[in-house]
């Protein structure tokens, strides 16, 4: 297969998941709530391309996109967020709590950044592997990120942090949350900074791999920022943006661009694949059992 | 005679000998400064690529600390006054205390976060609080204390080298001065080690009648606890036990309430407010147990921040003559 059309099924297997647990939420079938990667999957495709079976991928809330991307299966994330057994946690994590080989994602914004400092901090001793850290415009506004910022530059710790600038924190646009400039954020502490589109894939994976070669070879930490929208709501219901201002950004969606350098067979092909694995998916975890309460431990054992 | 901070430090020592795996990040725990409390004195000129001086980011270096445990290290952490512990809460109770079990134990955080805390020493309202109670409950969280009667440099072994979950470890700032007791050196005093990585011991006067009264204590408070019990036996011929557990969260009670079923008679003793502490929990865990009729008492500080002025942060931390009032109280 090629590289476009691996990246196109990539993006669009993204893009069928997050339109598919949006459509289902109607149907009862997902407990809590959930915060999904439309628009931005292109990001996620194009730095995770590099991400090497010995680095690490430390995530958000907004989880599922670079859970895919990096390579988790399907059929247990949409389990986990129905609460079955069968779930990538067991249902104890649901949308935003996600542990899956070297992939962690968390539900607090700005927290997950020294966690992955830490990791690359472990990554740099032991010789392998680096970090990437994803986080949005909005945990730019928590002060343990620069705390990170400052040690992970102090220790040049493998790490690459990947900001998805989607103009929203939560409703709030990014005009009345952020002052000064995004780069000058990285910038202050000596990072290296690319600045890129976020729906230009190659663009993207050029940019990250010219960061990640510096990291690879030891000159430390650095910062991708991508300009980007997300399409849906910040979680479900709480949309209050202008939709024209929606359907100008949707003019420019990564998958209509990726779709247009490739032989519409062949795109009808990959769409015809990557719908029926969404929909297996999604068949298979909602035959699954729900989470049994006998499955649940104690957090502590009492040590002798 | 070996003093608590000498026995940390050596503990501590011996973890950075005996494992690759332990690192020590703080502020200011470089040489020759070694601490704010000279805890980490010596140990980065022997291991300098493993002890790491930090900048004034708490929240950000437990969360760093944290990654680094998530992946296989055992980083052991000081955060310079317990007060500040609150700067980092949420890397406590909802990433630390969380990971592993969110991942169904996929995750293990071998996190040790040490912290001195307590007062009387006149450093005032921010610098001399005993903030551990707000740390107990915490499911995925372990609270530790160690007291004299038990060695300290065993205590932080275990919870570095054997523990693979996250513990706070807490440290009284007047217990560094305070020598190390084992049966050989506790005096007139017996000391008894329960089992366990995280043993609770229980003291009491040799060659005293059987208790009358249990009295619950843990870090510098069994110290006072202790004087409070010479006092009793000898000037009112009342004989006391204390019940010293190192483990404060989760709270295990059974030894406890062992001893109580015994004198029907509890004092809890600790440094920090009373409202909603410790003292409370263990007098609900005891009556939930299906101990009643016994008799109980409270000596915390008074509900107020802790005053700078000798007088006045006297006045408002538990003081010897407040627990031997207390269990005259219940006598």
């Amino acid at each position: 297969m090629s590289q476009l059309v691996q990246d196109f099924q990539s993006m669009l297997r993204i893009r069928r998941f997050e339109e598919t647990v949006l459509e289902s939420f109607s149907r009862g079938l997902f407990f809590g709530t959930t915060h999904t990667y439309l628009g931005q999957e292109a990001i996620a495709v194009g730095v995770l391309y590099h991400c090497s079976q010995e680095d690490i991928v430390v995530s958000n809330h907004r989880c599922h996109g670079h859970f895919l991307a990096y390579g988790g299966p399907m059929r247990s994330l949409a389990a986990e967020l129905m609460g079955r057994s069968t779930g990538v946690c067991g249902g104890r994590g649901g949308s935003q709590h996600l542990t899956w080989n070297h992939f962690y994602s968390s539900g607090i914004l700005g927290g997950t950044v020294p966690l992955g400092t830490g990791m690359a901090f472990a990554q740099r001793e032991r010789g392998a592997g680096i970090v990437f850290v994803f986080l949005g415009d909005g945990a730019l506004g928590e002060g343990v990120v620069y705390e990170s910022l400052n040690m992970a530059s102090l220790w040049r710790l493998p790490v690459l942090f990947v900001v998805e600038n989607n103009k929203y924190a939560q409703t709030t646009p990014i005009e009345k949350n952020l002052a000064g400039g995004l780069r000058e954020r990285f910038a202050a502490f000596s990072l290296p900074v690319e600045a890129v589109e976020g729906a230009e894939l190659d663009a993207i994976r050029d940019a990250s791999k010219y960061l990640i070669n510096g990291i690879r070879s030891g000159s430390g930490p650095a910062a991708l920022i991508c300009s980007t929208y997300r399409f849906g709501p910040h979680s479900k219901g709480d949309d209050l943006r202008d939709p024209q201002e929606i359907a100008r950004h949707r003019a420019n969606d990564p998958l209509i661009r990726i779709r247009k350098d490739l032989p519409g067979e062949t795109a009808s092909r990959i769409q015809k694949v990557v719908d029926d694995e969404v929909r297996t998916a999604f068949e298979q975890a909602e035959s699954d059992p729900m989470a049994d309460p006998q499955s649940l431990t104690p957090p502590l054992e009492v040590l002798s | 005679m070996t003093t608590v901070l000498e026995s940390l430090n050596q503990g501590l020592r011996s973890c950075l000998e005996e494992s690759q795996e332990v690192y020590l990040l703080g502020e200011d725990i470089l040489d020759p400064y070694g601490g704010a409390f000279k805890v980490t004195r010596g140990l980065s000129t022997s291991f300098p690529e493993r002890v790491i001086t930090t900048p004034i980011s708490e929240a950000g270096f437990i969360g760093i600390s944290t990654g680094m445990a998530v992946r296989g290290l055992r980083p052991v952490v000081e955060i310079m006054f317990g007060d500040f512990l609150t700067l980092a809460a949420d890397q406590l109770v909802n990433y630390a205390a969380k990971l592993r079990w969110m991942s169904v134990d996929e995750v293990r955080v071998p996190l040790v976060v040490r912290t001195p805390m307590g007062g009387r020493r006149g450093y005032g309202p921010t610098h001399s609080q005993s903030l551990e109670k707000h740390f107990l409950g915490i499911p995925g969280l372990r609270v530790l204390a160690l007291h004299h009667c038990l060695s300290p440099a065993e205590t932080i072994r275990s919870a570095v080298l054997r523990d693979n979950d996250p513990v706070l470890f807490i440290e009284h700032k007047l217990s560094y001065g305070l020598d190390v007791w084992d049966e050989g050196s506790a005096g007139e005093f017996h000391i008894e080690q329960s089992a366990g990585l995280y043993p609770e011991v229980r003291i009491t006067l040799a060659e005293a009648p059987q208790p009358l009264v249990t009295i619950a204590a843990y870090g510098y408070a069994v110290h006072l606890a202790l004087e409070a019990v010479r006092e009793l036996g000898y000037g009112h011929e009342v004989f006391a036990e204390v019940v010293a557990p190192t483990q404060l969260s989760p709270a295990r009670t059974d030894g406890l309430a062992g001893h109580v079923r015994r004198t029907r008679r509890l004092v809890t003793v600790e440094e920090a407010s009373g409202e909603f502490g410790w003292g409370t929990e263990l007098i609900a865990s005891l009556s939930l147990a299906g101990l009643d009729g016994f008799r109980v008492n409270r000596v915390a500080a008074m509900d107020m921040p802790i005053p700078a002025s000798g007088p006045l942060e006297k006045a408002v931390l538990p003081q010897v003559e407040d627990i031997v009032s207390a269990v005259l109280d219940v006598c």
